[in-house]
């Protein structure tokens, strides 16, 4: 009798759960669970993305959320063959370099239907992130999340070596003096990190120096201009009076790595490491952050991930819904409060500063009014993996400059002009 | 031809198959499972990459057929030829373990009870993650505070950015891969040694052979069978490194990658990373050859060496 019940109540609860889906949905009955998989490369943000998963099925009960986090290594290979084979997941992150094969190749669900029906506004995006996610005219992804650039710095190694702390007044100049004063070679200490990094590094001075990396039409580089060559010399004059660990110390030791260890005392890089740092206790209260130093003129580059779709996805209707709801506001609220990165979406980035309020992180959303977007023409992965080999003899002393900004300038330009 | 042990053969005609004969029907039907999984999974694959080898291949969308072209560039790629001197080397490298670990292995085979232990400590590297080799080897060859460099200070050598330096990356690596490779070496050679007959030794110790004189005359000359097995796979093992430059170099702030790269790593940065798959096909069928050249090679050179008793 008691199992009769049971069974009585289970059956009224789960119509009233079917009830439920369909209210929601266009009318038609909800026939079965679906399951969308979503991917990613952080360990860092899945739980973030777990929240966001969860939140969007509490809405949409008949669709079920799997998060694949892949190691960062492996992420592209796996995408690339996933999405040629038929087997990529459905929904997953894009970066603005890897994106034009991916959209030029047909492997992304359009979305510009979607931005239109849903009347998502494009404005809340920082434009330069949007615009690089849009492939002949149509969008593909909604950006995520953006960074730009500034000088994480060690307060406590200015301190010791009696520097002010670096500000908005800053110019190279204060950062090439600020350097060398900081530098304490028999404490290991460096004033700063000069690695060939390209988005926290030399992109930027490029730009400050009022030079472009590549011309708008996505033809021609423009590092050997006196513009780029300066841009570099920022950081090979930075080498040369050893107010920087050595490429080879920093092939053994990544910058990011050196900064925490507290050997330098500025890293320029991104917002993206505010976190890492947020949660290192070795560096709690020591460390804040500042604008980029002003060249000619103020830039930093920027780039965003994307919530793209894959076009061959067995439930495109549903795909498109949750990468609607990837980029709106609760999905932005959800990474800002967990700290996890900067959201892409205007206005909601309080949280996110508010999480980590022992950091200037302004600096990074102010920065957005002088950025500029990762340059991404061509085969991108191409022509940047080129990049060590090329500038390599310019930071060791090698190589003038020029000769060196020159063959790396043919080199590109030599992969631009591929089809 | 037929001589008279020639057994008689399967159908003689005029004979119908009786039940008692496995017709050729069921016969296929159960090699079909081994037939088409290794159709599937290396005849597919393999005829594939030769397909692409002749194609220009984009990330996505239809490829174009262009005949030789990949071949040619390829022939032309400094990149290339620099990556086949680099595996090549790494090659030789790890064939100088092999020597080392008929040493070691004859060494454990007298080390009576402690035996069991030895083989497990030179086994240990075979059995870990190349992953993890790799991450500990990195902090091992670190500049600044690497192991390495701290134990030569010692010794008053100055010490180097062993993986960050391209002179030495390629030797780095292959002392890593010759300490991979020693245990399942040395297991394969125990296993040869084993067979070797005792009474040559006791046989060899009347007349005065001292151990030394044992090694170089008995235990070499009837080990040689499995040197030969040894020798061959590691080669082809080494022309196919990959997993140890991609741990320990990684990463687009490595001054060295540029230097160091291995025929298989090149492949894998050109089909995966800049999306060129027909010219990584090319790399891949080149690859191929050099290793079945290689395997060739060593087959007729045996005929002068091997001792087959």
């Amino acid at each position: 009798m008691k199992s009769k019940w049971t069974a009585a109540a289970a059956l009224a609860a789960a119509t009233a759960l079917l009830t439920a889906c369909s209210g929601g949905g266009s009318g038609a009955p909800p026939t079965e669970k679906i399951t969308l998989t979503y991917a990613n490369w952080s360990e860092d943000q899945s739980p973030a993305m777990e929240q966001i998963a969860a939140e969007f099925e509490k809405a949409n009960p008949n669709i079920d959320i799997k998060i694949q986090t892949l190691p960062w290594t492996e992420y592209w290979s796996t995408l690339q063959v996933g999405a040629a084979g038929g087997t990529a997941p459905d929904a997953f992150w894009m970066l603005a370099d890897h994106f034009r094969e991916y959209a030029k190749g047909g492997q992304l669900i359009d979305l510009s239907g979607t931005v239109k029906a849903a009347g998502i506004d494009m404005s809340v995006y920082p434009k330069a992130v949007s615009d690089s996610y849009t492939y002949e005219g149509k969008i593909f992804a909604l950006p995520k999340d953006f960074d730009t650039n500034g000088i994480w710095y060690n307060k406590a190694l200015f301190d010791a070596a009696k520097v002010a702390y670096p500000d908005d007044t800053w110019t190279w100049k204060n950062v090439q003096d600020a350097a060398r004063k900081l530098t304490d070679k028999a404490k290991g200490v460096w004033g700063i990190a000069a690695p060939i990094d390209p988005q926290g590094g030399y992109y930027n001075t490029i730009l400050q120096a009022g030079g472009q990396i590549v011309d708008s039409q996505g033809t021609a580089s423009d590092f050997a201009s006196p513009a780029g060559v300066a841009g570099l010399k920022f950081w090979t004059d930075l080498q040369a009076a050893g107010v920087s660990p050595t490429l080879k110390q920093l092939s053994d030791t990544e910058a990011v790595s050196m900064f925490e260890n507290q050997k330098v005392a500025m890293y320029f890089s991104g917002a993206y490491w505010a976190l890492r740092f947020h949660k290192n206790p070795d560096l709690q209260g020591k460390i804040d952050v500042a604008p980029l130093p002003q060249g000619v003129k103020r830039a930093t580059v920027t780039s965003g991930i994307g919530n793209a779709g894959y076009a061959g996805s067995k439930h495109p209707e549903e795909l498109k819904k949750f990468l609607a709801f990837l980029g709106g506001t609760r999905a932005a609220e959800i990474q800002a409060a967990t700290g996890t990165v900067l959201p892409a979406y205007k206005g909601t980035q309080e949280p996110w500063l508010k999480a980590m309020p022992e950091f200037h992180l302004q600096v990074f959303i102010d920065a957005v009014d002088y950025s500029v977007p990762l340059p991404v023409a061509g085969n991108a992965s191409e022509w940047q993996g080129l990049a060590a080999q090329y500038l390599t003899p310019a930071w060791n002393g090698e190589k003038p400059v020029e000769q060196a900004a020159k063959e790396y300038q043919d080199a590109v330009d030599k992969v631009l002009a591929e089809k | 031809m037929t001589s008279p042990t020639t057994p008689p053969a399967r159908r003689p005609a005029g004979r119908r198959a009786g039940a008692s004969e496995p017709s050729g029907w069921w016969a296929a039907v159960f090699v079909a499972p081994a037939v088409l999984g290794l159709a599937a999974l290396y005849v597919w694959p393999f005829l594939s990459t030769f397909l692409k080898s002749f194609e220009d291949v984009p990330a996505f969308g239809p490829a174009t057929f262009v005949g030789m072209d990949n071949y040619t560039a390829l022939l032309h790629d400094e990149e290339f030829w620099k990556a086949f001197g680099n595996s090549a080397l790494y090659t030789v490298i790890i064939l100088l373990g092999v020597p080392l670990a008929v040493v070691l292995a004859a060494l454990i085979e007298q080390a009576g009870r402690g035996r069991a232990i030895y083989r497990v400590l030179f086994f240990l590297p075979v059995v870990t993650l190349p992953v993890a080799v790799g991450m500990v080897w990195r902090f091992v060859y670190n500049g600044d505070f690497g192991l390495l460099n701290t134990v030569l200070s010692w010794f008053g050598v100055s010490g180097q950015f062993w993986v960050a330096d391209p002179r030495f990356t390629i030797y780095a690596f292959g002392v890593v891969g010759l300490w991979m490779s020693l245990g399942i070496n040395m297991i394969i050679l125990g296993a040869g040694l084993r067979a070797i007959p005792k009474d040559l030794y006791e046989a060899s110790a009347l007349d005065g052979a001292g151990r030394v004189r044992q090694f170089v005359h008995i235990t070499v000359p009837l080990l040689t069978p499995s040197i030969f097995f040894v020798t061959t796979l590691s080669v082809i093992a080494a022309l196919q490194m990959f997993d140890l430059i991609f741990v320990m170099l990684r990463g687009v702030n490595n001054t060295a990658l540029a230097d160091s790269k291995t025929i298989v790593y090149l492949f894998y940065e050109k089909a995966f990373v800049q999306f060129h798959q027909g010219y990584g096909a090319a790399i891949a069928i080149v690859l191929l050859l050099v290793i079945m050249l290689a395997t060739a090679l060593q087959f007729r050179l045996q005929r002068s060496w091997v001792f087959y008793g």
